[in-house]
């Protein structure tokens, strides 16, 4: 008994003398990132280069990378406008930027469009950027987000602000249609189905409800032609089968923008259009 | 079958009752996940008449969680699953561990007919028998707390492991099964063919363990780098694709080190304790060599450690360089400095046990001479590991991230610094452990002289190359982080290892064996075997909280969102708080072990050989 009285106290001290040294150092706590809501009403541009900054340093996560210590261009100090010009007519540039604010852009989103040299992954011989594209997981920023980080990243050398506020972007809301009052056999859920792929823009590529354009196949005989499992597939995960005679055009983000709700109504919808 | 019968023991009933509730557990705890799947679709699709078609999960990705899928039980669900699965964690890792080097000695005590050896790796098993009830219980009260707290996060993971979870269900009962036996059948088959037969059956419930062990690292690294899905969480590889993610091979090695170092830990613990408590010399005797080899077992195992650590690290940067950067140098960086305190007393505790040790033989005096060098060298490499790479100084500066090298201690901060630290404090604890095996013997060949004039060189040149590369690498090239540099470093460190133990093995082939007093050990020395389990638990618990945490609020990076209340990363103190906690609960745990296992005793005490 005196045996375990002593080891167990000497285990306990040693065990409190690592929990002394966890409460010694700086205690900080790590938020997960803000979801962004601003008022687009009434948004100036000094807000917008404000979330920018906010954005650099949180969600976004750039300044873990894009700091004074060598692991990326030290964005903060570097004159990034200027930089900018200087990359696009550098020797080796293939991107597609034309100006500061789609070269950021393209940082962004295809970092590996363009390697600073020296920066590369390694073993890659700077072809592959180590820089996560920054608007997919984990980071998962919005345009608007983008916009307002090309805007800080601009305005901080005092150079002007070439991306728009998003409430120059806000198109007007589409009219009601009022067409679909004329068709009584519509049930309520086929209107939400309607709403819905107008919304998400399903319209922009596919022949269906008033649309023609056949830059993805006609959606008005899609039942006969698939079933609901395949509709849903090709939605959820459209890289999975590539409709014949079709570019795999078709974008891949639906999944996460789609409620469950959503997704099932229009999966029902597409799956009665049977021409 | 005569071997079941005696198996029906009291003991015997007692283990297979724990694994009865360990599958009520997961009965249970099926169910809720059942229950749990419903209401994540009808939350998903409230306010709708429910006309359209319930939802097949398998043809939708990873689901939206959203605050309201997590039951609120009053206290953070977070602690309640940390707390479980950590002392399931430490538990299985103790479990799976022991048979491992328990069939090694075995095999020892076979080869060399000595029946100290036998005896000892039947007392091993023993305590690890009890402790894997205990293990049982906790995975069955984990995956129930999982499925409760965390419906929507586990309804996922079973929709990508799918069957494998069977799998993994059908080797915990082989491997429950071939434990049993194993060891009720230990003095059935001690002799002749049986003994080899029993060795087999070891080496298959090794096989098994280390099986389990890999499933289950699979589920961790999927959740860290899941592979085999899409982004939105759409299954398209088979099963092979999901676990064979980038992180898993470094994960699967650095465990099953880690863990035989962490077994080997515990049963010094049990020797130490019996040391202490003993009151025959011929009991101090036995459990002071029983020490001997755990320590010999946690400080083989210890020495590879760090290398396997830096390739997890570096397939972590490789895989992610925000996650490698968010471990590193972001706001888990200090747990490193915790880290670096915590195998600092496990080096500390393992050399001043050696040296301890040293003093059973007459022929040690030989060294004595070095050893104040050998301390004074682990004690300079402890205080450039434990000085902070940035200074960051409040939560305003971690805001704008990263701070910047302090500019005194900044150079001595930084990872080359601290490789070559880790790599002469590896040198010196072998150069004690070498010492330790020599000091009983005196060498008979004729090549002794030259011998250690080439060991000494080989010390020599490894701790220039160690020093060399990492102020070549550290200074003289551009940028801060050389994992890969210190390969140099490693390839040293290890060849004088390697180098070390061949030598000797030929050196000291018909030594001359000079008499060891077992059992005259200090008792001082013992609390050194309590330090190192308490340290190496505590590293467990930190480590894999790092592990964890570089998640941030991801439950499966970049696929499934965290939206519970606790998708924050806590301050080090609260962390170190909760592992202080789940450490104790631990250590208590297994202090009744050991009073469990001494129950009823009636071990023969072996002669003394010298
Ligand atoms: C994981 C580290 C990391 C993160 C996080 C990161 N970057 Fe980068 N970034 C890099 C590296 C490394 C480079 C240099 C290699 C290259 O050109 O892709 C780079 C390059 C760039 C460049 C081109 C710089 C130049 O000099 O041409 C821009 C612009 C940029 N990043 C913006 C951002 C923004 C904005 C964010 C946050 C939304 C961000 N980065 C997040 C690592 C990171
Ligand atoms: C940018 C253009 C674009 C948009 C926007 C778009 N699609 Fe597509 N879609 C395509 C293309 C191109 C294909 C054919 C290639 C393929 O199968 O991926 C396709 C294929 C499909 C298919 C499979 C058709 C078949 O016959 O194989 C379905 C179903 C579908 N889309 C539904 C939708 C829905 C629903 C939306 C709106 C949520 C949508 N699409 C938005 C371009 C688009
Ligand atoms: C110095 C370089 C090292 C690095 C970078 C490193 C890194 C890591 C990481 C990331 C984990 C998480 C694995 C997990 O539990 O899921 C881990 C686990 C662990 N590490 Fe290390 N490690 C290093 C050295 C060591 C050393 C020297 C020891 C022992 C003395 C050690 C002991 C452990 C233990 C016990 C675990 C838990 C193993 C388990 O989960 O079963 N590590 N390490």
């Amino acid at each position: 008994m005196r045996v375990l009285g002593k080891v167990a106290g000497f285990s306990l001290l040693l065990t409190l003398v690592f929990t002394g040294v966890a409460n010694l150092l700086p205690q900080v706590q790590g938020e997960p990132p803000e979801e962004t809501t601003i008022d687009v009403s009434s948004l100036t541009m000094a807000d917008f280069t404000r979330l920018g900054e906010k954005l650099f340093t949180g969600k976004g996560t750039c300044a873990l990378c894009h700091n004074n210590m060598g692991r990326a261009p030290d964005l903060l100090a570097l004159n990034v406008v200027d930089t900018s010009a200087s990359r696009i007519s550098a020797e080796g540039y293939e991107g597609d930027a034309v100006d500061a604010a789609s070269y950021i852009r393209e940082s962004m989103t295809e970092p590996s469009a363009y390697v600073v040299p020296g920066f590369g992954k390694k073993g890659t011989d700077d072809q592959i950027s180590p820089m996560p594209p920054v608007n997919q997981a984990p980071i998962q920023l919005s345009q608007m987000e983008m916009d307002a980080i090309i805007a800080f990243l601009e305005s901080k050398d005092g150079h002007d602000v070439t991306v728009a506020l998003p409430t120059a972007r806000l198109e007007p809301a589409p009219e009601p249609a009022n067409d679909s009052a004329a068709e009584p056999a519509v049930s309520g859920e086929t209107a939400t189905a309607a709403d819905l792929l107008m919304n998400y823009g399903c319209t922009a590529c596919h022949s269906i409800l008033d649309s023609e354009v056949d830059i993805g196949p006609d959606l008005r005989t899609v039942g006969a032609r698939l079933t609901t499992e395949q509709i849903r597939q090709s939605i959820i995960d459209p890289m999975s089968v590539i409709a014949d005679g079709y570019e795999p055009m078709m974008p891949d983000y639906f999944v996460d923008e789609l409620t469950i709700k959503e997704l099932e109504a229009i999966v029902k919808f597409l799956e009665s259009q049977n021409g | 079958m005569p071997t079941w019968r005696t198996g029906l023991t009291r003991p015997g009933l007692r283990f297979w009752a724990v694994l009865a509730i360990f599958l009520l557990a997961a009965v249970a705890a099926g169910s809720v996940e059942a229950q749990a799947s419903d209401t994540l679709i009808s939350s998903g699709i409230t306010d709708q008449d429910l006309t359209s078609p319930p939802v097949t999960e398998e043809s939708v990705g990873a689901p939206k969680l959203g605050p309201r899928d997590y039951p609120n039980i009053g206290v953070s669900s977070r602690s309640v699953v940390w707390v479980v699965a950590q002392l399931h964690l430490f538990f299985a890792a103790f479990v799976l561990a022991v048979p491992l080097f328990v069939v090694v000695i075995e095999w020892i005590g076979q080869t060399t007919h000595d029946r100290r050896y036998d005896d000892m790796a039947h007392e091993f098993m023993k305590i690890s028998l009890t402790a894997y009830s205990i293990t049982a219980l906790l995975g069955g009260t984990l995956s129930f707390v999982l499925f409760l707290l965390y419906p929507g996060f586990m309804a996922f993971l079973m929709r990508v492991f799918g069957s494998q979870v069977l799998v993994y269900a059908g080797l915990f009962f082989a491997e429950s099964t071939l434990l049993y036996i194993y060891y009720y059948s230990w003095r059935r088959l001690s002799s002749g063919n049986g003994k080899w037969l029993h060795l087999t059956l070891g080496l298959l419930l090794n096989a098994v363990g280390t099986s389990l062990l890999f499933i289950a690292n699979s589920w961790a690294t999927f959740t860290m780098a899941p592979s085999g899905v899409t982004e939105a969480g759409v299954v398209t590889g088979g099963i092979w694709e999901i676990m064979r993610g980038p992180l898993w091979n470094p994960l699967n090695l650095h465990r099953f080190i880690a863990n035989i170092a962490f077994g080997g830990a515990m049963v010094g613990a049990y020797a130490a304790f019996k040391f202490l408590s003993s009151t025959t010399k011929a009991d101090k005797a036995h459990y002071d060599w029983m020490g001997y080899t755990a320590n010999f077992i946690a400080v083989l195992a210890l020495l590879p450690l760090p290398f396997a650590g830096y390739w997890l690290m570096a397939e972590i940067y490789a895989y992610s360089q925000q996650m490698g950067i968010t471990a590193m140098g972001g706001i888990l960086a200090w747990l490193f400095i915790v880290q670096a305190v915590l195998i600092g007393t496990i080096l500390l505790a393992a050399n001043y046990y050696l040296w301890s040790g040293m003093s059973r033989s007459e022929g040690s005096k030989r060294y004595d001479w070095i050893i104040k060098y050998i301390a004074g060298v682990l004690v300079l490499g402890f205080l450039v590991w434990v000085t902070p790479h940035t200074l960051i100084l409040s939560s305003d500066e971690i805001a704008t991230l990263g701070g910047s090298h302090h500019h005194i201690l900044g150079p001595l901060g930084i990872m080359p610094a601290k490789n070559i630290a880790v790599n002469l404090m590896l040198i010196c604890t072998f150069l004690s452990f070498q010492l330790y095996r020599r000091s009983d013997k005196v060498a008979t060949v004729s090549w002794e002289k030259s011998g250690n004039a080439l060991m000494t060189a080989i010390y020599l040149v490894a701790i220039i190359n160690v020093i060399f590369a990492g102020v070549y690498y550290g200074y003289f090239t551009n940028t801060v982080y050389k994992v890969g540099a210190s390969v140099i470093q490693v390839v040293s460190t290890l060849f004088v290892i390697i180098s070390g133990v061949i030598l000797d093995s030929f050196m000291y082939r018909n030594a001359k064996i000079l008499p060891s007093r077992w059992g005259q050990v200090s008792e001082r020395s013992q609390y050194a075997l309590f330090a190192l389990p308490v340290a190496f638990t505590w590293l467990m618990a930190l480590m894999g909280y790092v592990r964890s945490s570089v998640r941030g609020h991801w439950h499966v990076y970049g696929v499934l969102k965290d939206a519970s209340p606790d998708n924050f990363i806590p301050t080090i103190g609260y962390a170190g708080n909760m592992m202080t906690i789940v450490t104790v609960l631990f250590l208590l745990m297994v202090l009744f072990i050991f009073w469990l296992a001494s129950l009823g005793e009636t071990r023969k005490p072996y002669v003394e050989q010298s």
